[in-house]
């Protein structure tokens, strides 16, 4: 398994926080959107985007890249961000999020925007489509891996669990499940709303093999992914517990910040923050 | 001269005709097309005999997907497959595959735009003795709303081929229904088939009729009697309910100033609503609609089932009569 030294930690730690940076500016930019789940998996998107994913942003359709499906599509300003940091499109692009025809839709849209892969944003129907992918590159015997993006409270659909059976059935080792396990959604405590533990047991009832990782550590993050590649005869979960708003003072552990228009104020407010953790940042490695 | 086109199989009304279900034609056509394009695959959710996918699945078994009862997954994970480039050929009853489906065909499948073909067996209320749950009437209605979606209904087995294969080789979402319940072979090899092309089947002048499904023979039984009390009566193939051949469909009420509309469906919402929408908008017309009116299905054999929902050959025969009188 390959080492990530220190230095490569620190580079996607700042990545991570250039990201959340980004949802700020967009979400307040266009006036809605979601926050808690993107700043909350940005460490995620970090690694996916600039260590683990193969992929090629300037030929978003190169046919052996790696798949990544975005279930929970709500929160795609990071994804978005992350792209466009990756070189995907123009950063200045960022700011059309959600507006009259941008190809940054509300939740995102393969058809306007390559390199989304699919369109996605009802909940529990991205699995379905990542296990499709995943049975079809088998067939094929292609060695790409398809990785999909979860949240917590989607974990409620019948669909998902239509594909975590099937996933299981096949054996699909080629195929990453990762739960944003942030323990919010629209109206709580996804423990209050209906309880999904134990979670860990669930997948592995239904024959999955399950890592979990702090999913705001980047070192644990990839270590994560690099560990998943290492296994074989069953799909993985990473069940990444996270912080949902991570960054920002006011928003962390908030349900509320799920989704929510600012206040006047509260945008600078987070940026502030998030530049004083990118001083830090930036100091303790010196650059 | 007979008014009836000349492609369509001799002695056409012998009570002796050969019968088969479209579905079976949906069998043969699916292996057709596998050996045509390898990328043809096929998902099948628990009913590999009843939809008849047995024979696919024999001669392709490593492109046979058995997805249980999963029919949310079947839609979704079907998309997912056409993302890797595979046509998958998504197969369940219409009631569950795109009835319970329905939002992963608009979201995954149609607003997505792969190339996905749904196939939906057991459509319409000759289901027969399995009753309301398993008819369904209003598929047609659910998947011709959706943007980016083409809608066929075959009219017999050898024309339910031709368009499984039709739909292999075209680019992008389609929904094919088929029927359980064996019908009249009437159509021919010789019998033109093109997705979006409707057929005139008999010329006439006084009314058309316009059909889709295994009803069309009904159609064509009541012209045919019809012709015997001085009506001349044209009869059209519109198997492509969307995209609507619009030409055809303007020509002939041009011609015939009435029309009568004939599927085994809701009223709502299907081929009747679909030419009714275009013709008031260009040759507004009068119309009489064929098809199930705002009820459910429920038990019974498929004959008695047609006759009792208003679709058999002497309900047609009476609406076309209706119709001539509000021209």
């Amino acid at each position: 398994m390959p080492h990530l030294h220190d230095a490569k930690i620190k580079e996607l730690e700042l990545i991570a926080n250039k990201l959340r940076q980004h949802v700020i500016e967009m979400v307040a930019e266009a006036k809605s959107g979601h926050q808690g789940g993107p700043l909350g998996m940005a460490d995620v998107f970090a690694v996916l985007y600039f260590h683990i994913l193969h992929h090629d942003p300037k030929n978003p359709e190169w046919e052996e890249r790696d798949r990544l499906i975005l279930s929970n599509g709500h929160i795609c300003p990071v994804r978005y961000a992350a792209m466009a940091e990756a070189g995907y499109f123009p950063i200045k692009e960022l700011m059309t999020l959600r507006k009259f025809s941008s190809r940054l839709q509300g939740h995102p849209e393969r058809m306007r925007l390559p390199g989304t892969e699919t369109t996605s944003g009802p909940l529990g129907s991205g699995l379905g489509q990542a296990v499709g992918l995943a049975y079809a590159a088998r067939m094929d015997k292609k060695d790409w891996r398809t990785y999909c993006l979860t949240s917590d409270g989607e974990h409620e659909a019948g669909l998902h669990w239509e594909a975590v059976l099937f996933a299981g059935k096949n054996k699909l080792d080629n195929l990453v499940c990762v739960v944003d396990r942030n323990h919010i959604q629209i109206d709580g405590d996804t423990e209050q709303i209906m309880p999904l533990e134990p979670l860990r047991e669930k997948y592995e009832a239904f024959n999955w093999h399950v890592i979990e990782c702090n999913g705001n550590d980047i070192r644990d993050v990839a270590l994560a992914f690099d560990t998943a590649k290492t296994i074989h005869e069953k799909p993985i979960c990473i069940i990444a517990h996270t912080i949902p708003g991570r960054g920002v003072s006011y928003m962390e552990n908030n349900y509320l910040w799920h989704s929510q228009p600012f206040k006047p104020g509260q945008a600078e407010q987070a940026i502030e923050e998030l530049r004083v953790i990118e001083q830090k940042l930036k100091a303790e490695h010196q650059i | 001269m007979s008014a009836l086109a000349h492609h369509l199989i001799e002695d056409l009304f012998d009570p002796n005709l050969p019968q088969k279900p479209t579905r079976d034609g949906y069998g043969l056509g699916i292996v057709d097309a596998a050996k045509l394009d390898p990328r043809v695959v096929v998902l099948c959710a628990d009913l590999t005999e009843s939809t008849r996918n047995l024979d696919f699945k024999n001669q392709f078994p490593d492109r046979f997907v058995q997805m249980g009862v999963h029919e949310q997954l079947l839609a979704a994970l079907g998309a997912g497959m056409a993302l890797a480039g595979k046509i998958p050929f998504i197969t369940s009853y219409a009631m569950f595959c795109p009835g319970r489906a329905w939002e992963q065909v608009r979201t995954n499948i149609c607003l997505n735009n792969v190339n996905v073909k749904i196939i939906g067996s057991h459509a319409g209320v000759s289901v027969g003795p399995d009753g309301a749950t398993h008819q369904a009437i209003e598929d047609i209605a659910i998947t011709r709303v959706i943007p980016n979606m083409t809608v066929i209904a075959p009219c017999d087995m050898i024309e339910a081929r031709k368009a499984t294969i039709a739909i292999s080789k075209m680019i992008g979402p389609c929904y094919v229904r088929f029927a359980r319940e064996k019908s009249p072979v009437f159509t021919t090899k010789k019998t033109p088939f093109e997705i979006g092309k409707a057929e005139i089947f008999r010329e006439g002048k006084d009314v058309a009729i316009i059909a889709c499904g295994p009803l069309l023979y009904n159609a064509l039984k009541a012209a045919e009697e019809l012709m015997k009390d001085g009506m001349d009566v044209m009869v059209i193939n519109s198997h492509t309910i969307k995209p609507l051949d619009e030409k055809t469909i303007l020509q002939a009420a041009k011609k015939c100033g009435a029309i009568v509309t004939v599927e085994e469906h809701q009223i709502a919402g299907g081929l009747g609503g679909a030419i009714a929408e275009y013709l008031a908008k260009t040759y507004p017309t009068p119309i009489e609609f064929i098809g199930v009116q705002n009820r459910f299905g429920e038990s019974g054999s498929p004959q008695e089932l047609i006759e009792h929902f208003g679709m058999g050959v002497e309900s047609i025969k009476k609406a076309v009569k209706k119709v001539l009188r509000r021209k």
